[in-house]
């Protein structure tokens, strides 16, 4: 689906995207913070592709240039995996990661507007990016400018009755320059989002159901949205959809991706208690020795 | 370009009418200013801005929460969104997105709240607002503002358009008093954080805020005059950031403080007024206003006499209180 993307293109990003985790795993190991591991890891190819698969149109040396394409991470408690990216975009020095969660750092466990360069929008409490980002691409076509706007939401977050308002709304003004993508992890906090809704003895941490989402494509259809499933871990997947997306008129598009909890360090993928969690010594040398290894496929 | 009307030569309109009008006026002078409205787009008198601006009005449905969140996308665009509703919607609906999406980035939304104490009458509890100031004033870089007579509310929003950050400002429903204050724009002295002094005084001050509880103030102490009471009367339109310079002086000054704000006594002027005496200069202080309870039914005019709003009830505490202090 629309224009050839070289495999060169697709390794690039694959290898970007291991060297941001491992980026990732330093900066939590460098602040002695805890973290949310599991959501940061899930979308950070997703990441890697919007801001450097050519997605997103921004300047890092103007963060506040007008013309610039709009991201909000809706699902803020990922600032965790979205400093790493900006840092590595140009918006700051990497020097200042390792400062995360101290006081008067400018990381905290959300991100900041009016402290992060790069940031579009403070968010942390969910629900609240979807109508924002809304907001944002209506400025745009007020203002005849051709910017689009990005939100990457959880896909507990889901759950919150203003992300539903926003793609109603979007869908009746037929807003097109808007693109949200959730990060289909399959779980929320406390568990996963799928199941009859109780805790069952013996399975592990976490609720079996905190609020089932599925048919999800089928419910932002019915709410007007233009829908693309894909793989949120394959890169040409993910290339295609904002392609897709970008070319939709008429309609928001809501991209599906599917991931993986804690992709990318497989002690923690798909396990609920690693929604939020701190390595000591051990398990973070462990992840970067895996991280490394899988980077080194790629020299 | 030619005016509808001119504002000086009105002498009265309905204060949502008016609102209506200037937000026109305010438009043509600032392509930026946007208008949202969750549906109540005809009843917060937004039409004709819609009408004469189309794509620069959205009605976005019953939609509080996400509205809020648009208007601050809008606003990190450069836009001065208008967020225009009811003031108990307005404040509490989406409440989170106000404090999360506004205060907290500090971002140049205009949050409109009408239909204001008590002013819904018949409507009932649900469309009351006796909460919204005690709320908003409770947000780090948020202005609170109450205008009183139709001038001031013209001022007030020309200065809120002028200042760049958050602001939450009350607009009655219906016409609430019909007593003009102020002779005209130009002659009406409102800054933000600034009271005015509408009347001197030195045996008692009384300090109101918005419609009605300042022009019903301002009546009772025409006619306590009469009987040689000498009260002070403070038009305390913002509410946040307080004049705290006013309520000293007054306290210095006057043999003590009454409040009038149509919203409950906790938490709005009486409670902003009374921290303001005990940190600096501490007095006698009475709040008139809604009692801590929610309303009977009843029209505004009704409730205000029964709560203690209306000018009698009004001079009448002032009588008693003059007694114990």
């Amino acid at each position: 689906m629309g224009k050839k993307i070289s495999k060169d293109l697709v390794r690039e990003l694959e290898k970007r995207a291991l060297g941001l985790r491992l980026a990732m795993v330093k900066m939590l190991r460098d602040s002695g913070a805890s973290g949310h591991y599991g959501g940061g890891m899930s979308i950070m190819d997703i990441l890697t592709v919007l801001y450097f698969g050519g997605v997103l149109r921004v300047e890092p040396s103007h963060p506040d240039w007008e013309d610039r394409d709009r991201f909000i991470l809706s699902k803020g408690h990922a600032c965790v995996a979205l400093c790493p990216v900006l840092a590595e975009k140009g918006f700051f020095s990497h020097d200042i990661l390792p400062t995360f969660n101290k006081l008067d750092s400018p990381f905290g466990m959300h991100p900041d507007m009016n402290k992060i360069k790069g940031c579009d929008m403070s968010t942390g409490s969910l629900g609240h990016g979807a109508p924002v980002a809304l907001g944002m691409a209506l400025a745009g076509r007020y203002l005849k400018k051709d910017y689009r706007v990005y939100a990457a939401l959880g896909d507990g977050e889901v759950a919150e009755g203003s992300n539903w308002e926003s793609f109603a709304i979007a869908a009746h003004f037929k807003v097109d320059n808007l693109c949200f993508i959730v990060d289909r992890n399959g779980f929320s906090c406390d568990g996963l989002t799928e199941g009859p809704g109780i805790i069952r003895k013996g399975e592990g941490y976490g609720v079996c159901g905190t609020l089932s989402l599925e048919p999800l494509d089928k419910k932002l259809e019915a709410f007007g949205c233009h829908v693309i499933k894909c793989d949120g871990h394959d890169m040409t997947q993910l290339l295609d959809a904002f392609d897709e997306a970008a070319k939709t008129k008429e309609k928001p598009t809501v991209i599906i991706a599917n991931t993986i909890k804690g992709k990318g360090i497989s002690f923690i993928e798909n396990k609920a208690e690693w929604h939020y969690g701190g390595f000591d010594a051990e398990l973070t040398s462990n992840a970067i020795d895996e991280l490394n290894s899988r980077l080194g496929e790629y020299k | 370009m030619a005016k509808l009307w001119t504002m000086d030569e009105v002498a009265y309109e309905s204060p949502r009418d008016l609102f209506g009008k200037i937000l026109i006026e305010l438009g043509r002078e600032n392509e930026k200013i946007v208008a949202l409205s969750p549906d109540v787009l005809l009843s917060t008198k937004v039409r004709d801005f819609a009408e004469e601006f189309p794509e620069r009005a959205f009605d976005t449905g019953v939609a509080e929460q996400s509205t809020v969140g648009m208007a601050a996308g809008m606003a990190t665009c450069g836009l001065i969104p208008f967020f225009v509703t009811l003031a108990c919607f307005a404040s509490m609906r989406g409440l989170e997105q106000i404090r999360t999406d506004i205060a907290y980035p500090n971002l140049n939304v205009k949050i409109i709240g009408s239909h204001t104490g008590l002013s819904g009458g018949p409507m009932g509890t649900t469309h009351h607002s006796t909460e919204d100031m005690a709320i908003m004033r409770s947000l780090a870089n948020m202005v609170v503002i109450a205008p009183s007579d139709p001038f001031q509310m013209v001022k007030a929003l020309k200065s809120v358009v002028a200042y760049h950050g958050p602001c939450y400002i009350r607009i009655i429903r219906g016409e609430g008093s019909p007593v003009v204050i102020y002779e005209s724009v130009g002659k009406c002295p409102f800054e933000i954080g600034k009271g005015a002094t509408i009347k001197d005084g030195n045996d008692v001050t009384i300090i109101a805020t918005g419609n009605p509880a300042v022009q019903n103030s301002f009546v009772a102490a025409n006619e306590l005059e009469k009987e040689g009471l000498h009260v002070r009367v403070i038009d305390m339109a913002t509410i946040k950031p307080i004049d705290r310079e006013a309520i000293v002086k007054a306290s210095s000054e006057t043999g003590g403080i009454i409040t009038v704000e149509d919203h409950n006594i906790i938490g709005g002027l009486g409670g902003a007024v009374a921290e303001v005496l005990s940190e600096e200069k501490p007095a006698f202080l009475k709040r008139v206003g809604v009692p801590d309870i929610y309303s009977a039914i009843g029209p505004p005019e009704a409730l205000w006499k029964r709560y203690g709003l209306d000018s009698d009830s009004i001079a009448k505490t002032v009588r008693e209180f003059i007694k114990e202090v």
